[in-house]
């Protein structure tokens, strides 16, 4: 256990986005940029900003009916996208060698049912008494299974039972924070011996109102004009959210060695931190968590800030004191904000950037600078939008592009 | 480090130097072992809202936190942090400055029906029609952050790191009923990886509204006994008919065995392994050939360098819901073997309810006082033995017993398989 860190390597990544589905057809539109146009959706989200889905065949990655029965969008969404992972990994639907697969998944509350509670709020209104209504109304209307499709812990359970994922189950929660720690356990189990492969990832529905609802109780959401992130400021600041599924598979080099599976890069690093946010909290906690400055032509950061103006600020400063001229990309500009998922997100592109051996074109021309060359290693950041911060550090793998 | 300080792996050995308690049975550690062994109940009429019209009116629930219990985000907070606080007392360590890491199982949290409700009457919408429109246009108005922070999956760990003075990022897990065992088995790995030589532990769920019982209740899970509500968990009984919901919530103070001797703490029992399987065949029923639960089962005792031989005392998942206490005794016998029969086997639940998220963690805590105590809490309510079972569940009266080594199952929907061994303190 006191042995040296081993290396651990993302082998699979399934990345499904407002933008598509797949690694790959990701990088082919960034490729086509600078002045890339997000998918938005705003009908009937009218003011806020909702990157939504395309259309999906589910039954690519879950091909029983049954099963997709059991789910709502954001199971299928995380299941689809960890199928995608093992099938990108080359991992055989061979129950023997998914048995020992282990799984970390970062996990909110699924759907809620808005035609029932919308009918519980109607009745409620003007009866003597609200708690019987309550009772009466969800247990005629509430369709048992909904329940599972809700639970946090469902999301991998769906894995387990589509894609016979069983070596173990784990689900983290609490919004960007949960995203963070997935892959931090993840990468510090593989280092240490305690795992041999991962999927670890984590899916976000953003075309749901009953979160839209909380999110703007605090007064978070993007409204009336949209804006790329960096750009957010003053009234015209806020979170667009953004549906994600993303997922990734970590394996140590032996484990990928004995499989003759391909890399695409390897995580470094994965670190997070909390505190009060107070003052220059952020900032120095933040700067804890980055890497120490390189050839910085050989940097570039993928940053998954929030647009909220103040946290992008402090972000924006701590990066260009650490890397000056680093070229950074504000990812939710094009894929909105996905909280649990948008760390998993940012190592997705990240480690397919690599793999490439891409220079990313600007998401936003006024904000973001060109970058001279392909980097050869890539920071991911996380300022979660109430608490928690994160990093992660992607490297490439010398001479071997995927 | 000694000889001792190691496992047969040559990982830090883990020591428990504190517990902390909260359930139906009252709050703290003494009140709740002193209620456990006297095979008292804490099972009750629910009064907490209007069950009228409802299958089950009986639940476990924890009433006695004042304010902070109106909500369920408050009120798991409330008792992760006084189960917190007394671990990390106990601990001989300041429960303001705890100075490791928090790994946290706590229920997934949403808004409740009650802000749903006061939303819908204020002012400030054009639309009439009731639903989320309505609510958007509302909350536009007449923003509040207090109901969106209740809302938020971080907002229990971040609390409790400010409380407790915990250090990094804490984990708030959910791994359905097995989430408790799953938090303890992150604070286990921490410290064999040598990343901290301490971390606090802690299970809570105070997540018992209307809409979670009626859900579970429309799953046909609990138990519709409720004309005697201390007598409906009977877990291994012929006439058992689902878990009781209930609310608590357990904490422990993990450390390196190395470093609670060398600060001379006092050292309660150690947790030896952990062994953990998903199950692939079905969102809410385990596989019928109990494969991946008997698969868990072997991995905890595994971990510990022990065999079955090794158990002395099973503390069981033991819910009282049909499938489970059948699957659960046929995946320990498969284990097991003829020596089952002799293995005594109780169930905490007969007397605290299924405290479903913090059920893991308050079952250990439980397990390491009777490690140290020498005494196995009965499975109460245990007067029809189902023919099929064929256990010593330590029936309706606490026992005396010498235990060196205890078993601790949790098995939860979604496929959810969790074991730990735990084992009694080295005699100084």
């Amino acid at each position: 256990m006191t042995n040296r860190p081993r290396d651990v390597l993302i082998t699979g990544i399934g990345l499904v986005s407002s933008l598509g589905e797949g690694i790959g057809e990701h990088l082919d539109l960034f490729a086509r940029g600078p002045g890339l146009q997000p998918n938005i959706k705003s009908d009937g989200y009218e003011p806020y900003f909702v990157h939504g889905l395309p259309a999906i065949d589910w039954s690519r990655q879950i091909p029983k009916r049954g099963d997709q029965r059991q789910m709502e969008t954001w199971q299928k969404l995380g299941t689809y996208s960890a199928g995608l992972a093992l099938e990108d990994a080359g991992i055989p639907m061979d129950e023997a060698v998914r048995s020992e697969i282990d799984m970390i998944v970062a996990a909110g509350g699924g759907e809620r049912d808005p035609a029932v509670d919308a009918m519980v709020i109607a009745r409620a209104r003007g009866a003597n008494d609200a708690g019987q209504v309550i009772n009466e109304t969800l247990s005629t209307e509430l369709r048992p299974t909904l329940f599972l499709a809700q639970l946090s812990n469902l999301l991998a359970g769906n894995i387990s039972i589509v894609h016979k994922v069983t070596g173990s189950s784990r689900t983290f929660m609490g919004e960007e924070a949960a995203g963070i720690s997935a892959l931090y356990s993840a990468k510090a189990r593989i280092a240490s011996g305690q795992s041999e492969i991962c999927l670890v990832g984590s899916a976000f529905s953003a075309e749901r109102k009953d979160l839209i609802l909380n999110f703007d109780l605090a007064e978070l959401m993007l409204k009336d004009e949209w804006r790329p992130v960096f750009a957010r400021t003053g009234a015209r600041q806020g979170v667009a959210i953004g549906s994600v599924g993303a997922f990734l598979v970590l394996e140590s080099p032996e484990h990928a060695e004995k499989r003759a599976a391909r890399a695409y890069a390897r995580l470094t690093s994965a670190l997070g931190d909390r505190g009060r946010r107070g003052g220059d909290a952020t900032a120095k906690r933040f700067a804890a968590l980055l890497p120490a400055q390189a050839t910085d032509e050989d940097t570039m950061v993928w940053s998954g800030a929030t647009g909220l103006a103040d946290l992008v600020q402090i972000e924006r400063q701590v990066l260009a004191e650490r890397f000056p001229t680093a070229p950074v990309r504000a990812y939710g500009t094009l894929l909105g904000h996905a909280f649990e998922a948008q760390m998993p997100a940012g190592v997705a592109l990240a480690a397919g950037a690599l793999s490439r051996g891409m220079a990313i074109p600007p998401f936003d021309t006024g904000e973001e600078r060109p970058a001279p060359a392909a980097p050869r290693r890539a920071v991911v950041t996380s300022i979660g939008h109430l608490h928690g911060e994160g990093v992660c550090v992607v490297e490439a793998i010398e001479g071997d592009c995927r | 480090m000694s000889a001792s300080d190691t496992d047969f792996l040559g990982r830090p050995v883990i020591a428990v130097t504190g517990l902390g308690i909260v359930s139906s049975l009252g709050k703290g550690v003494a009140a709740n072992w002193d209620a456990l062994i006297a095979g008292k109940s804490g099972i009750h009429t629910i009064d907490r809202f209007s069950t009228e019209g409802l299958r089950t009116t009986i639940s476990g629930s924890v009433d006695f936190m004042g304010e902070m219990g109106r909500t369920s985000t408050g009120l798991s907070y409330a008792m992760a942090e006084s189960a917190g606080s007394e671990a990390i007392r106990m601990a001989g360590l300041k429960d303001d400055d705890f100075g490791g890491p928090l790994f946290l199982a706590a229920p997934p949290v949403e808004m409740e029906w009650q802000h749903r409700l006061q939303l819908d009457h204020m002012d400030g919408a054009t639309t009439e029609e009731a639903g989320y429109d309505r609510l958007l246009e509302i909350a536009r108005k007449h923003p509040d952050r207090s109901i969106y922070n209740l809302t938020q999956c971080s907002r229990i760990s971040e609390l409790l790191a400010d409380r407790l003075g915990t250090r990094g990022l804490p984990i708030t897990l959910s791994t359905a009923c097995a989430s408790g065992a799953s938090a303890i088995q992150l604070g286990v790995e921490a410290i064999r990886r040598g990343e901290t030589e301490r971390a606090i532990t802690i299970g809570t769920d105070g997540s018992i509204t209307q809409e979670s019982l009626i859900r579970f209740s429309l799953l046909s899970a609990l138990s519709t006994q409720n004309d005697a509500p201390e007598k409906a968990s009977k877990p291994f009984s012929k006439d058992r008919d689902g878990f009781i919901m209930a609310e608590g919530a357990g904490a422990l103070v993990l450390e390196s065995y190395a470093a609670a001797k060398a600060r001379g703490a006092t050292i309660y029992g150690l947790i030896l392994g952990c062994g953990e399987r998903a199950d692939d065949f079905h969102r809410t029923r385990s596989k019928p050939d109990g494969s991946p639960i008997i698969a868990a089962i072997k991995a905890g005792i595994e971990d510990a360098g022990l065999t079955p031989e090794g158990i002395d005392y099973i503390n069981a998942h033991g819910t009282s819901t049909p499938e489970n206490d059948r699957m659960e005794a046929t995946g320990l016998a498969a284990v097991f073997g003829e020596r089952l029969k002799e293995t005594p086997i109780s169930s905490n639940k007969s007397m605290i309810g299924h405290t479903l998220t913090a059920a893991g963690a308050i079952e250990a805590a439980f397990s390491i006082l009777s490690l140290k105590e020498g005494v196995l809490p009965p499975t109460i309510n245990h007067h029809h033995p189902d023919p099929a079972i064929e256990l010593d569940v330590v029936p309706n009266t606490a026992r005396r017993a010498e235990i060196g080594a205890v078993l601790s199952n949790s098995f939860g929907f979604g496929g959810q398989n969790a074991c730990l061994v735990l084992g009694r303190a080295p005699r100084a």
